[in-house]
């Protein structure tokens, strides 16, 4: 949740529990890892670990790296140099996976199967499945065991293969974009699964574009950019990172004038009203307020994670 | 908790594991085969359609027992040619694939399933051929004959899955039926799998043994003895060996060259 001030109160951000369950033993580790595909460095001398428990947002633009780092530690492909290890363990070998849940991007599965004959399948790949019925009733499935996958909606199918991803209690979940073409109920269902599994010891990796997802859901937020890790920490020591605080007020002032301020980083219009950024937020609003009797609908806002992601990205970029 | 715990560690799988993920994985490559209808009408239809207009318009003739060899082998190799073929680069292109290698279920176990599932419905394509060619066609043979058809169309699925294998590597993603068509209807052709080789035209006729179909329908014709006066069962065999071989390592190049792009 974005931490929305109002000026009669500034807040120092403290609403996303900040519990980092780092200790013990991380179950899977990214060491020194440099992927290579032809000329292009996918990761560069990346060192990642995961621990029990923790729900770990891995964030990124477009090519940063995120789905190599993901296949990496699914052993779909191999690094090209450091060490890739889950539970002590090689991920390419099937010992190693049935440890391992995953939710991948798929576009298309096969339609002809029954949901529960979908279940059924995937539970069979894992030594010591969770109960069939089980499954059925975390990714809420109730009622659609005998429908044909390709007879679900969107959402549905989502839900089903959130339910694959489960099939074989693993220890360690991966979440690729686990919410896209969900309705906003069945997102906050999953979030609530999702938490419920990380209480119960589970690791889970979560990539997302939806970074309000990974701000509620996430204990650790690694930001990845062209194969290096940005930054990392809780979602507000991420948000942390970036300075100054958000001024949206309807005014009649001269924009020019409100970017002569002092601390001011930059106005813009948004819509009716305009939006300042301002490190020193209060010397700001003072001067607005004293040179605008009229001026209406104040708000002072912390900066949302979108706006770390962006500014973290930004300077990696420049 | 701490049991419930040791019990998630990674453990060594058994080979009663491996039985069990086959058979599941099997029984359900198959419901998926043959509930797709697009699949299962055309790789069962064609061969039965054909076997309906040439073989039972010659009933009580040589050809209609002739047919009878030739469409099963047919049916068998567009089973495995789209099966696998068709199937397998449909699943890469859509994730699912990526998906499954993602959980412990062993590569072998996919691709056996696959096989056996093409058989399968082959099997069911020679039950029909069988029952039309027995009660309409006027063919005569005997027990025996019957068995050895089948055990020698099931036997062909395993040089052509390969093929598909291959196939499914080399297919454009999403390139569909069409592609493999311009593989299997020409090879059918020049094997003498729709009419006697020996009424193909003679350059057609020397370059059929190039071909894994050939020898393929050659061993299933022989049962009636349909087979070229010249050639040897054993030599046969051994072509579609090679052929095997040779596919199989075609296909686990490409394949590695394709990892280690990917």
């Amino acid at each position: 949740m974005a931490a929305t001030a109002f000026a009669s109160g500034f807040q120092v951000e403290s609403l996303t529990p900040s519990s980092t369950p780092l200790a013990g033993q991380p179950i899977a580790q990214l060491q020194s890892v440099t992927r290579r595909y032809g000329r292009v460095t996918a990761l560069d001398n990346l060192n990642l670990s995961l621990y029990p428990g923790e729900v770990v947002a891995l964030l990124g633009p477009n090519g940063a790296g995120k789905t190599t780092a993901v296949r990496l530690l699914l052993g779909l492909i191999a690094p090209t140099s450091g060490t890739v290890c889950v539970m002590k363990g090689d991920p390419r070998d099937s010992e190693t996976r049935t440890v391992i849940g995953a939710m991948l991007q798929v576009t298309r599965v096969p339609e002809a199967l029954r949901v529960r004959e979908h279940i059924d399948l995937f539970r069979s790949y894992y030594p010591n499945p969770l109960p069939a019925a089980e499954i059925v009733r975390i990714a809420r499935l109730e009622g659609l065991e005998n429908t044909l996958f390709g007879k679900l909606s969107g959402g549905q199918k989502q839900r089903v293969l959130f339910g694959l991803a489960l099939a074989g209690n693993p220890r360690l979940v991966f979440l690729d974009e686990p919410t896209v073409g969900m309705d906003i109920e069945s997102r906050r269902a999953l979030w609530e699964q999702i938490r419920a599994l990380a209480a119960q010891g589970k690791t889970i990796l979560l990539t997302t574009h939806y970074l309000e997802e990974a701000d509620t859901l996430a204990s650790r937020i690694v930001v990845i950019g062209k194969g290096k890790i940005l930054a990392e920490g809780t979602p507000t020591q991420i948000k942390h990172r970036v300075a100054g605080r958000r001024i949206r007020c309807i005014t009649s002032l001269d924009p020019e004038f409100i970017r002569s301020l002092p601390s001011v980083l930059s106005v813009e219009q948004d819509r009716d009203a305009i939006a300042i950024i301002a490190t020193e937020t209060e010397v700001v609003v003072q001067a607005l307020l004293r040179c605008d009797p009229t001026l209406r609908g104040l708000e002072v806002s912390a900066p949302a994670l979108e706006d770390a992601f962006l500014a973290l990205t930004n300077a990696d970029a420049n | 908790m701490a049991t419930a715990v040791l019990a998630l560690q990674p453990r060594p799988l058994g080979l009663r594991y491996y039985a069990r993920v086959i058979a599941q994985e099997t029984r359900y490559e198959f419901l998926k085969l043959f509930r797709a209808k697009a699949f299962s009408l055309s790789v069962i239809g064609f061969p039965v359609m054909f076997y309906v207009i040439f073989g039972l318009t010659n009933h009580h003739t040589e050809y209609a027992r002739y047919l009878l060899a030739s469409y099963s082998c047919f049916g068998m190799v567009g089973a495995a040619l789209f099966g696998l073929g068709a199937g397998i680069a449909m699943e890469r292109a859509q994730g699912w694939l990526e998906l499954k290698q993602a959980s412990p279920m062993p590569r072998f176990a996919y691709l056996i399933a696959k096989t056996v599932a093409c058989a399968a419905i082959a099997l069911i394509t020679v039950a029909i051929l069988l029952a039309l060619g027995l009660t309409m066609a006027g063919v005569t043979m005997s027990a025996l004959e019957a068995i050895e058809l089948i055990a020698i169309t099931l036997a062909g699925a395993v040089p052509f899955a390969a093929m598909g294998l291959l196939i499914s590597f080399i297919l454009p993603p999403n390139a569909g039926a069409g592609m493999i068509n311009i593989i299997y209807l020409p090879m059918s052709y020049a094997s003498g799998l729709w009419m006697p080789i020996n009424m193909l035209p003679h350059w057609v006729q020397r370059l059929a043994p190039a071909l894994p179909t050939y020898h393929y329908a050659q061993l299933a014709l022989n049962i009636f003895g349909y087979a070229q006066p010249s050639g040897s069962m054993l030599l046969h065999w051994e072509a579609l060996i090679g052929f095997t071989c040779l596919l199989l390592g075609a296909a686990w190049l490409v394949f590695t060259r394709s990892e280690a792009t990917a």
